[in-house]
């Protein structure tokens, strides 16, 4: 099977076991919804899909091989933390982004960007004098830079604000449209404008 | 991986406080000495080596969290991880421009200590061979146990108390070869052995601090 797969995945945080031999598959053209309350390791499995920890026990496969070079360029994930460094620019922090990821954008691609994301002025300013926000909007800018096939976004709406929602909403539902995929998590209810949305379902264990 | 290198550099610059406590760190640690032990042109030969070593150790512990912290601490580490490149070769280029925005500025500041502590220019000499081939090895160390102790909330004293005795040897050496060099003997033995264990650090280290970075990100 194409995708990203996953079999029989497994993960054990203190010793609680969060899931137990779980599977999953995202194809391109899905969006994912990932839900469950708190703590019931949402956050965790987002991690192990994208091969920044490792699980108990289970295999990951990106296009039918291992977790490897390939997958992390056809990847792009926004975490809790937003990756975005408080004593730079919001351009250098993305220009040094996109340098580390081999995405080739020009300075005025960066600067419209962040235009688009509603930023202008503060392009210059180091990110930790941002708002919570709008250091967001700085992290998910990433969506508009790299031309990846896969989105993993974790709690990508936390300090948005209802324009900065629908926005996101929009872009995802283009990206879902033009074959990626996307896999998300949040606890606000995705609007209809985000398009057709396949949900799944994390218990709670204990 | 210039990226690295050059965003890490670019980071210290704008952080230059961080940059100059250790080294004013280190500065007041030894001028302390000749306050408490005396001010004997004498004793303050005798225990110089022994003082700057112990001070350069001290004040690179200060600025050794420094390595991984924030990285880790923002999320940009796990940008890094997901980049695609390899993370032992993007551990190298962080220690190699925290060895320099670190330790450069102690070599540079070298001299002045070594009057302070009344050594002589063979001594001085030899101070500065130990210090050359001793810091990278400080840094590349350090690194692992930053990686270690980076996810920990107040990993510092955890820092220390891991790191001093493992430089334990390094600074045996090091004292020595300066020790011996005051009495005009050849001291290539310890230099070579400090040398040798650069090398393995050198060859060990990478893939260490690429470990112990993923283990911090479970």
């Amino acid at each position: 099977m194409s995708g990203l797969v996953a079999s029989e995945l497994s993960c054990i945080k203190r010793d609680r076991v969060l899931f137990d031999r779980l599977s999953f598959s995202l194809q391109s053209g899905q969006l994912v919804y990932l839900r469950g309350p708190n703590g019931a390791g949402k956050t965790s499995l987002l991690r192990i899909l994208c091969g920044l920890s490792q699980p108990e026990s289970g295999t990951i496969t990106w296009q039918s091989q291992p977790l490897g070079e390939h997958w992390f360029k056809d990847l792009i994930y926004v975490g809790h933390k937003p990756g975005v460094n408080g004593a730079l620019t919001a351009i250098e922090n993305l220009a040094f982004w996109c340098r580390q990821h081999s995405v080739s954008a020009s300075l005025d691609h960066l600067y419209h960007v962040l235009a688009e994301l509603g930023l202008v002025g503060m392009e210059d300013v180091p990110c930790r004098t941002l708002s919570a926000g709008q250091q967001r909007r700085v992290a998910l800018s990433r969506l508009w830079l790299k031309s990846a096939k896969v989105w993993i976004l974790d709690e990508p709406f936390t300090a948005l604000d209802v324009k900065g929602v629908a926005q996101l909403e929009d872009k995802m539902k283009a990206h879902v449209d033009a074959g990626g995929a996307v896999l998300t998590t949040s606890h606000q209810a995705l609007s209809e404008r985000a398009g057709t949305v396949r949900f799944f379902d994390l218990e709670y264990r204990f | 991986m210039g990226g690295v290198f050059k965003r890490d550099l670019a980071l210290a610059f704008r952080q230059k406080a961080e940059l100059v406590q250790p080294l004013m760190f280190l500065l007041m640690v030894v001028t302390l000495f000749p306050l408490g032990v005396g001010p004997g042109p004498d004793t303050l030969q005798l225990i110089g080596p022994g003082v700057i070593w112990i001070a350069a150790i001290l004040s690179s512990l200060m600025g050794m969290e420094r390595l991984f912290r924030d990285d880790f601490a923002d999320g940009s580490l796990e940008q890094l991880q997901l980049s695609g490149l390899p993370l032992y070769a993007v551990a190298t280029m962080k220690v190699l421009c925290h060895w320099l925005v670190t330790f450069i500025p102690l070599l540079i500041l070298s001299p002045l200590l070594a009057m302070f502590l009344n050594l002589t220019v063979d001594m001085y000499i030899a101070l500065v061979i130990t210090l050359l081939l001793g810091t990278p090895l400080l840094s590349l160390v350090g690194a692992i146990a930053v990686g270690l102790t980076v996810g920990l909330q107040r990993g510092g004293v955890l820092l220390a108390l891991l790191l001093i005795p493992v430089f334990i040897p390094l600074l045996i050496f090091a004292t020595s070869a300066v020790d011996a060099a005051a009495l005009q003997l050849p001291y290539r033995a310890q230099i070579a052995i400090i040398g040798a264990m650069l090398l393995i650090a050198m060859a060990l280290a990478p893939a260490a601090i690429a470990y112990s970075l993923k283990v911090s990100q479970n």
